[in-house]
């Protein structure tokens, strides 16, 4: 029988190098941010009204916000060497 | 305290600082350093007109009246950003990919450069806008009001506002229309508005500084007096918290002006990756110090409109530089939003309001109509002045009162209604122009009604009796309650309303309809940005020619530019120095060239007067390459699944005919073997069962008896030779391997072959065939054996000869007769069992020699063949390749 070989057209591959691996990992990372961003910043919505000080809501805000900021700072600089490592700029 | 007209001077001069920097900025963009102008920073800081002056001055009222809620309008757009991956990387790729140079272009080109759509939102642009560049005069005007004492009084806010909108319109006029090509950036403004960004955050920092360590004793005193003030409490509706922090995203990717510095200005995608937190900063930056502020101006001046805290604070603490500065920023915020709203409505009426009318009047044509570019920088120009106006009309109608405090929310709701549009359009391919212009439309009317037409003021756009009962006594269509939803917040109510009937009238008439060919194939453009390399589809070899194209293409770009572009074409053709050749692709990338200019619709509309007619068959050719662009991934998977199934199949087939020849070879040889083993038997019987009856001369008998023994023995031999070649076949049998002179090896054949030596002369090299092999003596004794008897056998030249020669580098001895050879068709059977050639009765075997030889050899690891060609024949034995250097080394036996 010839070709033992499976074939790869229209489908991607199902194995990755490790470096290729890595960045999709850290496309799905970019993606989540804002998701996370984004319950973190409805969060206080929970929490009681009339009895939380309005203060300590601030601070946590700005604290998250804080954090995001951060934390987008790491990824886009980890996305930029990945993206640079990899010479592509492939939809992830 | 700082005076009026010393406020009018400061900002005069700040004004002309920034002529200076957008002056010094374009003069070192055309000298060619323009690298740090195209830095990431100075993208992320043009961003920041996202923060007008309603966000300067307002966010601080905003919170005085709302508490955190105002944090929300900083909040999405943050979102927004940290998740650029999703979404704004896919916008930018395509803004540069598709040289989009507004909102409406962007909607117009990927819904077929449909110019409806562009009109369209061009119109819902300008109707969202407007109040909102009014706004921005307002504040102008309310700051200076500020610093105003009673003698200046008779100096109306209106003819403040009246002149900023004058000095604005100068300035972006000045600095906006200096080129048409979207992709040249506006370096002059994009600066001006950098360092606008920079004053404005500086002096809401110093103003939030001053006010918590000077005023407020510190942070944690500060964060003492918040949770005493009046808007301690944490009470706030979720459903508005959530509502404005999407309403605010949405509006990121909306707002005309945002689109423009996001999309259009972008001088290089990576730059996202830095604005991608940058950004979020400079908002946080921004609205860190809002509530302290606004608490403070509560604790201290209860009176005072909250919307002016920011400099009422420091002027009642007499800190007036501090107060100038802030002024200052206020201005910023204003000035740099106004003018790339400007910028961003001017280019869309122009591109797809003015240009298109223009061109409509002109029936005859592009080419002919006298300098295009001329006029389009013209309407530009005009379509400022245009929008400033309106927008200091409307500041003048409305009085300049409360009612343009909410606008900021109201123009929000209502850039947004293009967001179904334009996210359908950039994810969805089945998105449709019918079910874009029916979503806008109706979304549009929905804002309009429930919103913007309630927010004129009570009683004037829409009177009272239908806000209460709805029209005709309709209540379920009344403006803040539609369907009997009076109990939401209005803003909350026409945003749900507005864009929940947008997008299901987009998606319905969207699943409904038909795209066109040239909107799918912008479609797929869109939606697989980064999948699809080539341009946009084109044109074929249409009427024009290159002379003409030029000549429209000069009148639109420029002359210096549009040479540059043809040479560029014609270099890229080989036919340098030469007009290029009118290809597909080079329409195709002019085009998009032009369209970078006057706008993806216009450019269309443009290329097909020159290509007359030709876009129809062209369209219908797209048709078919989409049509196949969409089946061939179909297609892709239903022929990996049948070249499966065929190869499958294939192995199948091969092992049946492997089968059937193979129970076809039994067969025929079952067949072959009882033939040849009967004809002795017929003899042996007939002659035995003669001796039997007796009565047979003596002599008679010895003859019989001695055919009889021939015929036994021929049996026998044949037996053997078939033990010998089943042995072989099973693979079975031991080889004795030992290394042997080759010529030992002929030697014995010889003497075995040609008992007299008489019949067949033999040519031989005694000195080559002293190479020593490692090989199975007798047995390759036997296939020698084989050829030369054949050889006697079959040689029938007058003087037989047989030349025995060793091929050292190929490992072979070649067997020749003088014969007259074998004809090349019979080559291929010969090595089969039973195959003889001629007279079967001059062979005397029983044709199984030759198959035998290809076995042995076979298990010998080598070759026996049959080499075609004129002469006697010619049979190669080929020793197996590992004995060949044994072979080679062996010179001292020479």
């Amino acid at each position: 029988m010839p070709g033992g070989e499976t074939p790869r057209r229209g489908g991607r591959p199902v194995f990755l190098a490790r470096a290729s691996y890595r960045r999709r990992r850290l496309h799905d990372a970019a993606r989540l941010a804002p998701l996370a961003a984004g319950f973190l910043w409805t969060l206080p919505l929970l929490w009681p009204r009339g009895s939380t000080p309005v203060s300590t809501v601030l601070v946590y805000l700005f604290a998250t916000w804080g954090v995001s900021v951060l934390v987008s700072v790491l990824l886009a600089r980890a996305l930029r060497r990945a993206d640079a490592e990899a010479g592509v700029q492939e939809e992830g | 305290m700082l005076g009026f007209n010393a406020l009018v001077g400061i900002a005069l001069f700040y004004v002309a600082f920034l002529f200076g920097v957008a002056f010094a900025a374009e003069r070192r963009a055309a000298q060619g350093h323009d690298s740090w102008l195209r830095s990431p920073w100075i993208y992320t800081l043009s961003l920041s007109i996202y923060c007008t002056a309603w966000t300067f001055y307002g966010a601080v009222g905003y919170a005085a009246r709302s508490g955190l809620e105002y944090l929300t309008i900083y909040l999405g757009p943050s979102l927004v950003m940290l998740g650029w991956w999703w979404l704004l990387r896919k916008l930018v790729r395509v803004g540069r990919a598709q040289r989009i140079t507004s909102i409406a272009d962007l909607i117009s080109s990927r819904y077929g450069k449909s110019t409806l759509l562009g009109v369209i939102v061009t119109l819902l642009a300008v109707i969202g806008v407007t109040p909102y560049i009014a706004l921005q005069l307002q504040s102008i005007a309310q700051s200076l009001d500020v610093f105003a004492g009673p003698e200046d009084a008779a100096l109306g806010g209106s003819s403040v506002a009246l002149w900023s909108a004058i000095g604005l319109a100068l300035f972006t006029i000045l600095f906006g229309t200096r080129n048409l090509d979207a992709n040249e950036r506006h370096h002059g403004i994009v600066m001006a508005i950098a360092v606008e960004a920079v004053v404005k955050l500086g002096a809401l920092l110093a103003v939030g500084v001053f006010v918590v360590w000077d005023l407020g004793g510190g942070p944690a005193q500060m964060l003492a007096r918040i949770d005493a003030s009046p808007i301690a409490a944490w009470d706030q509706q979720s459903g508005r918290w959530i509502g404005f922090t999407l309403l605010s995203a949405a509006a990121l990717l909306c707002l005309p002006r945002m689109f423009q510095v996001l999309v259009v200005e972008n001088a290089d995608e990576a730059h996202l990756g830095t604005a991608s937190w940058a950004f979020p900063l400079y908002l946080a930056l921004m609205s860190l110090f809002v509530v302290p502020i606004a608490v403070m101006g509560l604790e201290r001046l209860p009176e005072a409109n909250p919307d002016m805290f920011v400099l009422t604070l420091p002027l009642d603490a007499g800190r007036d530089g501090l107060a100038a500065w802030a002024f200052l920023g206020g201005f910023s915020s204003a000035a740099s939003m106004v003018m790339v709203a400007t910028i961003a409505l001017a280019t869309m009426v122009s591109n797809h309001i003015v240009v298109p009318l223009w061109l409509h009047a002109r029936s005859q044509g592009a080419v002919m109509s006298g300098d295009v570019r001329a006029m389009v920088l013209t309407s530009r120009r005009l379509s400022i002045l245009g929008v400033l106006g309106l927008g200091y009309l409307y500041f003048h109608l409305s009085g300049g009162g409360a009612a343009l405090a909410s606008i900021g929310l109201v123009a929000f709701v209502g850039v947004v209604q293009v967001l179904p549009a334009m996210l359908g359009g950039l994810f969805w391919r089945g998105a449709t122009r019918g079910g874009a212009a029916a979503g806008l439309v109706l979304g549009f009317a929905v804002w309009l009604w429930a919103m913007f037409l309630p927010s004129v003021g009570d009683g004037t756009a829409i009177p009272a009796s239908v806000m209460a009962q709805g029209p005709f006594g309709l209540g379920w269509l009344r403006p803040q309650a539609l369907f009997g939803t009076g109990g939401l917040d209005p803003v909350l109510h026409a945003a749900m309303w507005s864009l929940t009937l947008n997008a299901a009238a987009f998606v319905a008439v969207s699943l409904a309809s038909f795209p066109g060919p040239v909107e799918r194939l912008q479609g797929a453009q869109f939606v697989g940005v980064f999948d699809v390399s080539g341009g946009p589809g084109g044109w074929s070899r249409g009427a024009a020619d290159a002379e003409t194209l030029l000549v429209m293409a000069q009148r639109i770009i420029g002359a210096a530019q549009a040479q540059a572009l043809f040479a560029r074409a014609a270099a890229a053709q080989g036919r340098a120095g030469a007009l290029p050749e009118v290809t597909p692709n080079f329409i195709r990338a002019l085009e998009r060239d032009l369209a970078g200019s006057v706008g993806a619709a216009t450019a269309h509309a443009m290329i097909g007067q020159m290509t007359e007619g030709a876009s129809v068959t062209v369209e219908d050719l797209i048709a078919v390459a989409d049509e196949t662009a969409q089946i061939v991934e179909y297609s892709g998977r239903l022929e990996q699944k049948s070249a499966e199934l065929e190869r499958t199949a294939g192995a199948l087939r091969e092992a049946n005919a492997k089968l059937t020849a193979l129970s076809v070879q039994k067969d025929g040889f079952l067949s072959q073997v009882s033939h040849e083993l009967r004809t002795p038997m017929t003899s042996i019987r007939a002659f035995a069962e003669i001796l039997r009856e007796g009565g047979l001369e003596p002599r008679d008998q010895a003859r019989f008896a001695a055919i009889i023994g021939d015929e036994a023995g021929r049996l026998t031999r044949l037996l053997d030779d078939l033990l010998d070649l089943s042995v072989l076949e099973a693979g079975q049998g031991r080889l004795d391997l030992r290394r042997v002179r080759l010529g030992e090896v002929i030697d014995r054949a010889v003497a075995a072959a040609l008992p007299d030596p008489g019949g067949l002369r033999l040519l031989r090299d005694p000195q080559a065939e002293t190479v020593q092999i490692e090989t199975d003596p007798d047995r390759l004794a036997q296939v020698f054996i084989n050829l030369i008897a054949n050889a006697r056998k079959y040689c029938d030249a007058g003087r037989p000869e047989l030349r025995i020669v060793w091929h050292p580098a190929l490992g072979a001895v070649d067997f020749i007769d003088n014969g007259p050879g074998i004809p090349a068709d019979h080559g291929r059977v010969i090595f089969e069992k039973f195959s003889r050639l001629g007279d079967p009765g001059r062979a005397g075997g029983a044709g199984l020699g030759l198959a035998i030889c290809r076995e042995i050899m076979t298990r010998l690891g080598g070759a026996v063949r049959f080499l075609p060609g004129p002469g006697g024949a010619t049979f190669r034995v080929e020793l197996p390749r590992a004995v060949s250097p044994l072979a080679i080394d062996q010179p001292e036996a020479v």
